[in-house]
């Protein structure tokens, strides 16, 4: 089966991979780079665990080839926080209490910050509709929204 | 053990330069090859095992393919990868065409919609298509590029069965259009889920109505159903008596307990076939009452 050489940009770093046909970008972040902030909860589309940034736009790593992502840019979890400080979502989230077991919080921290580049004043509604797609067995999604709501009207 | 999370089975990717060279790689793979889009249904279904392709054809960088093009005089037109954010997004969408947002966000979750595309769920033939119903209803037509070149299908006589359309090895969809809709008309999508946000759709029911003089009862509607059917299904029996007959509540009743009668769904995880037929009539009667309101009656 085919391997395809591709370069495309990784949390503002320029990034190389060599990668086989049927990878999905899930297991090339996760398994061949070895930044496993992005986490597998379906592989299936449903979970939103494995939420990532393609050019800009929220996408299931899980239901994404690697090679698809040849000459694009991506941003994971770990692209968020900058100059050792963290994105305000995350300070939100933690001060709030959004965050119990973590396995969703990367996703759910993706979904939000894209939200907030597209919307920066969401309105509680807004934020649950764009959190759909980001399950959480913990928390009940109340800390969450609130924590998201919070790093809005900060900003 | 069972391997909860498998990856993807093996597959070569496939990224031909042009839309010819496309359909001859599908066309000479013959059942081994298939065309993708988003992949948002295509990777669950090889990752579950229920497609087995050898190879996968990217065809959503082709031109047009990412376009919305809007005309006053010919309607729309929407290259096949364009995915459902951008169609709720649209200005021109929602200008004149607000049924297929309306429909568009109801389909799973944002980042999922960043990724499918209303022609990859038409040429996957799925019977629950969210956005299919409006594209039926607006009367899409498909532009497809096959071995012969393009030509164009209508939906009409497009589904033939769960996972069955017209298409053939070779064919790639690369845009759907919409003639202007009907002068003042309205529509309207009604989901039931198993919650208000991200499932699919137990039913659903998409109507579209106008005021037409040639009608006697002053106006036509046409509707859709998902999820009921073998095939995305148009209740006409449902259509003529709400053009036969003097519209008010009762033909609304009557229309609505024709299209649950017209329909044999069966019953799975998401709903019995019995509840599922009440829900069609309970969901067309509110969809038609809504579209009523929305033209004046
Ligand atoms: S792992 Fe991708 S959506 Fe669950
Ligand atoms: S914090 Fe545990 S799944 Fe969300």
């Amino acid at each position: 089966m085919a391997v395809h050489n591709i370069t495309f940009t990784l949390n503002g770093e320029a990034e190389a991979a060599v990668v086989p046909s049927h990878m999905t970008l899930l297991q090339m972040l996760r398994e061949e780079i070895v930044m496993t902030g992005t986490k597998n909860g379906c592989a299936a589309g449903e979970c939103g665990a494995c939420t990532v940034l393609l050019n800009g736009e929220p996408v299931n790593s899980c239901l994404v080839l690697a090679v698809e992502c040849d000459g694009q840019t991506l941003v994971t979890v770990e692209g968020l926080a900058h100059d050792r400080q963290l994105d305000p979502l995350q300070q939100a989230l933690i001060e709030i209490g959004g965050v119990q077991c973590g396995f969703c919080t990367p996703g759910v921290l993706i979904s939000a910050r894209a939200l907030l580049d597209r919307n920066p004043h969401p309105t509680k509604a807004d934020v649950q509709a764009a959190l759909v797609g980001n399950l959480c067995r913990c928390t009940g999604y109340v800390r969450i929204i609130d924590g998201v709501l919070a790093a809005a009207e900060r900003a | 053990m069972l391997n909860p999370t498998p990856g993807l089975p093996a597959f070569d990717y496939v990224k031909p330069a042009s839309l010819p060279e496309a359909s001859h790689f599908l066309a000479a793979h013959g059942d081994t090859a298939r065309p993708f889009m988003g992949g948002t249904d295509t990777f669950v279904r090889m990752r579950d095992g229920f497609w087995g392709e050898k190879h996968l054809v990217d065809v959503k960088h082709f031109e047009g393919m990412n376009a919305i093009a809007f005309d006053s005089d010919s309607g729309l037109t929407m290259g096949a990868a364009v995915n459902m954010n951008r169609v709720i997004a649209s200005p021109e969408i929602n200008a004149h065409y607000p049924l297929l947002a309306e429909a568009a966000r109801t389909v799973a979750s944002y980042q999922l919609r960043s990724r499918a595309t209303i022609v990859g769920n038409i040429c996957n033939g799925s019977p629950a298509g969210d956005t299919t119903g409006a594209c039926l209803v607006l009367h899409g037509v498909l532009h497809v590029h096959g071995v012969n070149g393009p030509r164009t299908e209508s939906l009409d006589h497009f589904f033939l069965g769960p996972g069955k359309t017209v298409l053939q090895p070779g064919d790639i969809v690369t845009a759907i259009s919409f003639p202007r809709p009907p002068q003042g008309w309205a529509g309207r999508y009604l989901k039931l889920g198993r919650n208000a946000l991200g499932d699919l759709a137990i039913v659903g029911v998409t109507a579209l109505g106008y005021p037409d003089s040639t009608a006697t009862s002053g106006c036509r509607f046409r509707l859709a159903l998902a999820s009921v059917a073998p095939i995305p299904y148009r209740p006409v029996a449902a259509e003529t008596i709400l053009a036969e007959n003097k519209i008010d509540e009762n033909t609304i009743v009557a229309a609505a307990e024709a299209a649950m009668n017209g329909v044999k769904p069966i019953s799975d995880a998401r709903g019995s076939a019995r509840y599922r037929q009440m829900m069609v009539r309970n969901l067309t009667r509110q969809a038609v009452t809504d579209v009523w309101q929305q033209i004046g009656g």
